[in-house]
């Protein structure tokens, strides 16, 4: 017994030092892995600042798109990606939160569910420009509603629907069973239990998981570009059927540009762009702690 | 006693209530069904979706094989549709797509899974409350950003390093895209390592083990269907990534593994095709629902794919 157990330590060697460097180097490669994220976004925002902050002035925002660079602006741009943002959330809105309510609370454990469930799941990734197809063959040619407004905002509408149906589900599964038991307890029908009293709780969440979804159709390029979204525009919409431009397709066009001074419209843009993007999300993380009950 | 009931806030004096004073009326037990039919059918707007992709692609693409021949579509080497001679071999965009999606993928694969174990398994707690917002902020920009980032910083840093590259190039697609879905790859990355139970960490401890090799050993293979699910998730959204290409990399359809050269991937033709003034219903035009089928079976398969490993090879602990 003392002899084996004796060969063994005298054999074993457990290199402590060496296993201590390998485990030491290793945390520092994924320290720098991580680190990389952060570099590379302060590169990103260093390099388009300095490419297009010289062009931010309030006739960027107030001009038509030109041929001539130095009176360029994204005026068509801007109010074209507020009334397709806005069309968005207004069609997205309902259907996302009816859906996520459906299957939170009303749908039963069968084929159909499972069938609903997988295909959001799926939806979720499927590349943003087979939407374009869709809306260009469905809303643009089928319902005949030409490359409007309304055209773009069904399109990205149902791109962001597998976002707000995820969100506003867990919204919905956060608030506590006790709340909807209570309601059920004192007579109240699944639907004014719902509406009075879970629907009130999970509402911050939802609409947070609404605005986010809606500040990824703001960046989306893509499928406008499909459904024929023109990339140069001098009047802004007046009605959901008018056609129109977005920030990101003047973008695209601008950089696509060989010029310089194009290029440096197209980071003004972006700066626009990115602005609008942090405090959509700004105004997210606000109302999420504004709003939430404590329960 | 019937006074209470009368009172009782629950059941309110119903006229046409009738029966058992407990039971709905008949005007509320309507509105109840009416409800729950309406979100059903809000519900069914996601399958109507998918019909309806499935259904243009398959319609058009219908279209364009009576003109070619499936078989020449898949095997054929040469795409020009858009001039004389027209050619209808999609392998040069599918392989564009795939060099674009494996030179991401070296970028992202192994830096998304190495941030991923930084934040579940070193980082304190406040670099993590840095670090995860900044990683949801990359996420968050658009990718017609990326593209411009590609276009005036990333090509030409490689033209400086490799002067014969071209302004429109793999390499800084590939580049571009890689950082894009870094965040998706850590962070799906950095869920499954969570789930991986406390006791199997203090386990190997235990043992004698180091750090490093519990995260290697242990917590690393424990969470392997979560990574691996998460890589075939990022090398999907690679595949259907299009602004960012389509600014980057070119519009030269071309059979080629040189990331030095411009090419073509299937979403850039698609976007190209739709820029341009192709007329409805003509050849040209079909080849975008074609092309688009491609993409949208080869993305399908592998997100079935990547939850296919996630419920295959899941480590399940109580």
């Amino acid at each position: 017994m003392t002899t084996v157990s004796g060969a063994a330590t005298s054999h074993f060697d457990a290199q402590p030092k060496k296993r201590r460097l390998v485990g030491e180097i290793f945390l520092w490669i994924c320290f720098a892995a991580t680190s990389f994220a952060v570099i590379l976004l302060a590169i990103l925002l260093i390099d388009i600042l300095r490419q297009g902050a010289g062009r931010l002035a309030v006739d960027f925002l107030t001009h038509y798109p030109s041929r001539f660079p130095e009176r360029a602006g994204i005026k068509s741009a801007l109010f074209g990606t507020m009334w397709v943002v806005g069309f968005t959330g207004l069609l997205s809105f309902p259907l996302g939160v009816g859906t996520a309510i459906y299957l939170e609370e009303y749908a039963p454990r069968n084929w159909l569910t499972r069938v609903i469930e997988t295909n959001i799941a799926n939806l979720a990734g499927v590349p943003s420009i087979v939407y374009g197809v869709l809306g260009l063959a469905v809303f643009v040619r089928a319902m005949a509603l030409g490359r409007s407004v309304l055209a773009g905002a069904a399109t990205l509408a149902l791109l962001i629907l597998p976002i707000v149906i995820i969100s506003a589900q867990e919204a919905i599964r956060a608030v506590p069973p006790s709340i909807r038991q209570a309601g059920l307890g004192v007579g109240a029908t699944k639907w004014q239990a719902l509406q009075h009293l879970v629907l009130p709780i999970a509402f911050p969440g939802i609409l947070t998981g609404m605005i986010l979804a809606l500040s990824r159709a703001i960046g989306e390029t893509a499928p406008l570009i499909m459904i024929g979204a023109l990339t140069f525009i001098a009047f802004t919409p007046n009605t959901p059927l008018d056609e129109f431009t977005v920030l990101p397709i003047q973008i695209f066009n601008w950089a696509a540009r060989p010029q310089a001074g194009f290029h440096e419209l197209a980071a003004a843009g972006i700066i626009v762009l990115l602005v609008a993007l942090l405090s959509m999300n700004a105004l997210a993380i606000v109302l999420r702690n504004r709003l939430r009950k404590e329960l | 006693m019937s006074d209470v009931v009368a009172n009782s806030p629950v059941r309110p004096a119903d006229p046409n209530s009738g029966g058992h004073p407990l039971a709905l009326s008949r005007a509320r037990r309507w509105r109840e069904r009416a409800i729950r039919s309406a979100l059903l059918a809000c519900g069914l707007v996601s399958i109507l979706t998918t019909a309806g992709i499935v259904v243009v692609l398959v319609w058009e693409s219908i279209g364009f094989f009576r003109e070619v021949s499936p078989w020449e579509f898949l095997t054929g080497s040469q795409w020009t549709p858009l001039f004389k001679p027209q050619n209808f071999g999609v392998l040069p965009l599918v392989a564009g797509s795939f060099l674009v999606a494996v030179g991401a993928s070296l970028i992202a694969l192994p830096v998304g899974l190495a941030s991923a174990i930084y934040l579940a398994e070193y980082a304190p707690r406040r670099a993590r409350k840095i670090l995860k917002p900044v990683l949801e902020v990359l996420a968050g920009i658009p990718t017609v950003v990326y593209g411009y980032f590609a276009l005036t910083f990333i090509t030409p840093f490689i033209r400086q390093v490799f002067p014969n590259t071209g302004v429109f190039n793999a390499a800084s697609a590939s580049i571009v895209v890689g950082i894009m879905i870094i965040p998706m790859v850590a962070s799906l990355s950095e869920d499954a390592l969570r789930a991986v139970p406390r006791s199997l960490r203090e386990a190997s401890f235990g043992l004698g083990a180091t750090k490093f090799e519990t995260v290697t050993r242990v917590v690393v293979p424990a969470a392997l269907s979560g990574v691996i699910a998460s890589f075939i998730l990022a090398v999907s959204r690679a595949i259907g990534e299009t602004m960012a290409v389509t600014l980057a990399a070119g519009a030269t359809p071309k059979l080629t593994v040189n990331p030095l050269e411009s090419i073509q991937t299937m979403t850039a033709y698609i976007v190209q095709v739709s820029l341009g003034d192709t007329p409805f219903g003509t050849i040209e035009y079909k080849t975008i629902f074609a092309v688009g089928l491609l993409l949208f079976m080869i993305t399908l398969a592998m997100n079935i794919a990547s939850r296919f490993v996630l419920r295959r090879f899941r480590e399940v602990y109580e």
